[in-house]
């Protein structure tokens, strides 16, 4: 806490390093601006692992610290594992086999994108447990025989697994058809067979993709609340969560998060040292390659392997969501849900539109101001999706809680005004989405050439005029999607909403939360079913971005 | 008299692009400013719209100052129309939204009745529903010419109009422009690194190099009157060969006497004066100065040919060592290393002071 002066006397500091050089415009200012919000997170969480405190410390080293460790140790290299080897295996049949099925997999396989990992992790629970209907049947058929536990490292990372392999498949996929068939085609010419060649020539040419979509993966799962939460399994997220929610200790909450960030900004350095090794070693058309034709029963394994993993990660845990939600429809959907759906929709619209907006912000200031000064704020503003909720949670709420105290002090408010309002939740999310707000605007922002503008001007169009006529037009595509984008991913996150929400504010996430808590699957499947059609929705634009 | 141009120059940070820039564009022409690439001829065109301070001199357009260091009237204000390399049309409008953008304060019928007109005139009636991403590059950059003509300016600047279209359609296009620009009577200046482009469209010719215009002229003077080495050798093919000044009109070299019709045109050495007489200096000889003739005495060697269709340019050894370039009708085919017979038809002797320990 006597960290925070500190962190925020930097933005004077700041600003007059580019004071030297020339005035900072309105728009320089409003991206430093936006790039304090995600410092100030990240500077408050670390400073308390400068400032440790000795009871706290002993405490969680004694007892949690090992746990902790074990568990995301396992977690991250089963998942890291597991997501390389189905994204990649799936990527390289989809890419450049030919197999039955083969074009309705491809896009298929993205599916399991749609659904939460809580989801998933909830339906896998209630299907697997002892007293599910797997093992209910086994028993009946077969008498009493041991089941491997499913609330265990395994599970986890099982259904993690399946969650979170689309990021690599999507990169990979894309990796595999850019590069071009011509590598493999000399390989083969070199007397290489397909295989050989796909580990000597076309995994070596993908590796920065694979490992970028790896690291993405992991952030996922380092950041992951809900699955972990749902399998009883502690990491940094829930023993966070627990700090704050069940010892009331926003110091120990905040250690936590302090250690847990210091792995996530590992795992950012990488993912992002691998973002500047991907050249495109062949641009343009997919070229319409001679795929390689699977046949007999290697065409069968092929096709039998991507239905199994769509099968695991889409269809059953659908079928299993609908079938619970229509059990309970009746007598559960009752008024409580408009408040839900009401709460889950306003908070998702408004921070859609929110980081929107400042995206918008961000990207525009950057095109006004081209420079390294601006390419690097916005890249600092954007590192919030490596951010766990739980952490950014922590790290909003700390600072805001101080402003509120400043207040309350100098007089200005009877009794604390920000912290337990919208604005702390809105705020995180803001932190935590505005990268996924702002990569599809960006990319719209590149078609905006300077000689759009000049032949604006030229035509005597200018000023607001051509922001009304030219490049709010020519963003809308860019702006919806990255509405759209954030307003799913707000509807499914849930430790940010978990932490933060104001009193009463429960939305079909907690919902999710709270049933599955009580182990009450059929009864949280019902807002589960409204939050995968949600998620359907990014879904389609990817498959839509990638037939074109 | 419409665009003046008066010692302009610019510089970004320590470097100068532009330097002491002149040059006078009447109404209803068309100036090309031509040159390789990196020579400053968009920056002067980004100038005179108004998209790029001068720190130097000053641009006046129909008598009114627009440009001058630390004044600049805005580019929307300029009524100039400008066609972009890349086109730059709006791409979320149609062909028809594109051409009428720049028409303010018109009636819904007038300004449709203006568009339709224009897409006529650039070939494209009929075209105004669709938009940018269905047309050709050369149905995009007849939309671009369009929508700039619309709101009738007072100048057109176009920078490398052509240069994103495959050469054959480059060919045609430039020519039907020009016909446009003159049918509308427009005044334009465009900038082109293709000389073939620029003799084919333009009244007046800037050569430029290095932030300077080297020669502003008419294509037939920049051909065969260069002012200097530097636009003899980028404009058209030709040699320098070795020569010593006689007397009043006259040069020798290896292959004889060469006489200058028009007294003092011995251009730019201007060989008449008597202070240049016994001077050395090289001569520029150009493919069609030198004639095949197969009863001429005088030989050469044939080293290279490149066979051209219509003609074949043959590179001539001559006795004494010096290569010259002849352009001859296809059907005289001779073989490399056969000896034939050459004539000098040089209408404008063209001499530029020897440059000391110069190779060539």
């Amino acid at each position: 806490m006597q960290r925070l002066p500190t962190a925020i006397s930097k933005a004077p500091t700041a600003g007059a390093f580019i004071f030297k050089f020339r005035l900072p415009s309105g728009w320089v200012l409003a991206a430093l601006l936006i790039a304090m919000l995600t410092l100030v997170p990240v500077a408050v969480v670390l400073s308390s692992l400068i400032t440790p405190e000795r009871e706290i410390w002993t405490h969680l080293v004694e007892y949690q610290l090992p746990q902790l460790l074990t568990n995301t140790f396992w977690l991250v290299l089963g998942v890291g594992l597991g997501v390389a080897i189905i994204g990649v295996s799936l990527a390289w049949l989809t890419a450049v086999c030919e197999f039955p099925g083969r074009r309705q997999f491809s896009w298929a396989l993205l599916l399991p994108l749609a659904i939460p990992a809580y989801v998933t992790a909830f339906v896998a629970i209630g299907l697997l447990d002892f007293t599910g209907p797997v093992q209910t049947l086994a028993r009946e058929w077969w008498g009493p025989i041991e089941f491997p536990p499913i609330r265990s490292s395994g599970g986890v990372i099982a259904v993690m697994t399946l969650a979170l392999y689309p990021y690599v498949y999507l990169i990979a996929r894309n990796a595999f058809l850019t590069q071009g068939k011509h590598a493999l085609e000399v390989a083969q010419s070199l007397g290489l067979s397909p295989t050989v060649g796909f580990f000597r020539v076309a995994l070596p040419m993908a590796r920065p993709w694979i490992v970028g979509g790896v690291m993405l993966a992991l952030m996922e799962t380092l950041a992951d609340f809900g699955t972990v939460a749902v399998f009883n399994y502690d990491t940094f997220t829930t023993a966070i969560y627990k700090a704050w929610f069940s010892l009331f200790s926003l110091q120990a909450a905040s250690q936590l998060a302090s250690l847990l960030i210091v792995f996530v900004l590992v795992v950012l350095l990488a993912e992002q040292q691998t973002r500047t090794r991907m050249h495109y070693t062949q641009t343009g058309k997919h070229s319409v390659q001679a795929r390689i034709l699977l046949t007999g029963a290697r065409a069968w394994l092929a096709a039998g392997f991507c239905l199994a993993v769509l099968a695991l990660g889409f269809i059953i845990p659908v079928t299993q969501l609908l079938l619970w939600a229509s059990e309970v429809v009746e007598q559960d959907l009752d008024a409580r849900y408009l408040d839900f759906f009401w709460h889950s929709l306003a908070l998702a619209s408004f921070a859609a539109l929110l980081a929107g907006a400042v995206a918008l912000l961000l990207s525009y200031s950057a095109r006004q101001h081209p420079g390294l000064l601006l390419r690097m704020t916005a890249r600092i503003a954007t590192i919030g999706y490596a951010l766990p909720g739980a952490v950014l949670a922590v790290g909003v709420f700390i600072p805001v809680a101080w402003l509120d105290n400043q207040f309350v002090a100098a007089g200005w408010v009877q009794s604390p005004l920000l912290q337990g309002s919208l604005m702390v939740m809105l705020l995180a999310y803001l932190v935590r989405f505005l990268a996924v707000a702002h990569s599809p605007i960006e990319s719209q922002m590149h078609r905006i050439t300077r000689s759009v503008d000049e032949a604006a001007r030229s035509l005597g169009v200018s000023g607001v005029s051509l922001i009304a006529r030219v490049h709010l037009p020519m963003l809308r595509g860019g702006l919806l999607t990255a509405a759209a984008l954030v307003f799913v991913d707000v509807m499914k996150e849930m430790p940010i909403t978990l932490m933060t929400r104001p009193f009463g504010w429960d939305t079909l996430a907690v919902r999710v939360f709270e049933m599955t808590s009580g182990g009450e699957w059929n009864r949280a499947a019902l807002p589960a079913v409204a939050l995968v059609l949600a998620g359907l929705a990014p879904v389609v634009v990817l498959t839509r971005y990638r037939s074109k | 008299m419409l665009l003046e141009l008066k010692h302009v120059s610019q510089s970004y940070a320590a470097r100068r692009v532009l330097r002491d820039l002149s040059f006078v564009l009447n109404t209803g022409d068309i100036g090309c400013l031509l040159g390789p690439s990196g020579c400053g001829k968009t920056t002067v065109l980004r100038a005179i719209a108004g998209f790029e301070p001068i720190t130097g001199g000053e641009i006046v357009l129909n008598g009114e100052r627009v440009s001058a260091p630390g004044f600049i009237v805005p580019a929307e204000k300029r009524r100039i129309g400008m066609v972009f390399q890349d086109y730059a049309l709006f791409p979320h409008l149609n062909v028809a939204a594109n051409v009428g953008f720049g028409l303010h304060g018109q009636s819904r019928t007038e300004r449709n009745k203006r568009v339709e007109e224009l897409l006529q005139t650039v070939g494209l009636g009929g075209s105004g529903q669709a938009y940018p991403h269905e047309l050709s590059g050369g149905q995009q950059q007849r939309v671009a010419l369009a929508r700039a003509l619309a709101p009738c300016p007072n100048l057109l600047l176009m920078d490398e109009p052509f240069s994103n279209l495959d050469v054959e359609l480059r060919e045609r296009l430039s020519l039907e422009v020009r016909d446009i620009l003159k049918q509308q009577g427009a005044t334009a200046i465009i900038v082109t690194h293709d000389q073939h482009e620029a003799f084919a469209m333009g009244d007046m010719i800037g050569v430029m190099h290095d932030g300077e215009i080297q020669q502003w002229d008419k294509a037939y003077n920049l051909y065969h009157l260069p002012k200097n080495r530097f636009v003899a050798d980028f404009v058209g093919q030709g040699v320098l060969l070795p020569g010593k000044v006689l007397d009043a009109n006259q040069v020798e070299i290896e292959l004889g006497t060469l006489y200058s019709k028009t007294p003092g045109a011995c251009s730019p050495v201007g060989c008449n004066e008597g202070s240049n007489k016994g001077s050395e200096v090289e001569v520029l000889l150009r493919p069609d100065d030198i004639i095949h003739d197969d009863a001429s005495p005088l030989l050469a060697q044939v080293e290279h040919k490149a066979f051209r269709g219509a003609d074949i340019l043959y590179t001539l050894r001559l006795p004494g060592g010096n290569r010259v370039l002849s352009l001859v009708p296809s059907h005289h085919n001779h073989a490399i290393g056969e000896w034939i017979g050459i004539r000098l038809e040089v209408d404008h002797v063209v001499a530029f002071p020897k440059i000391k320990n110069a190779a060539s």
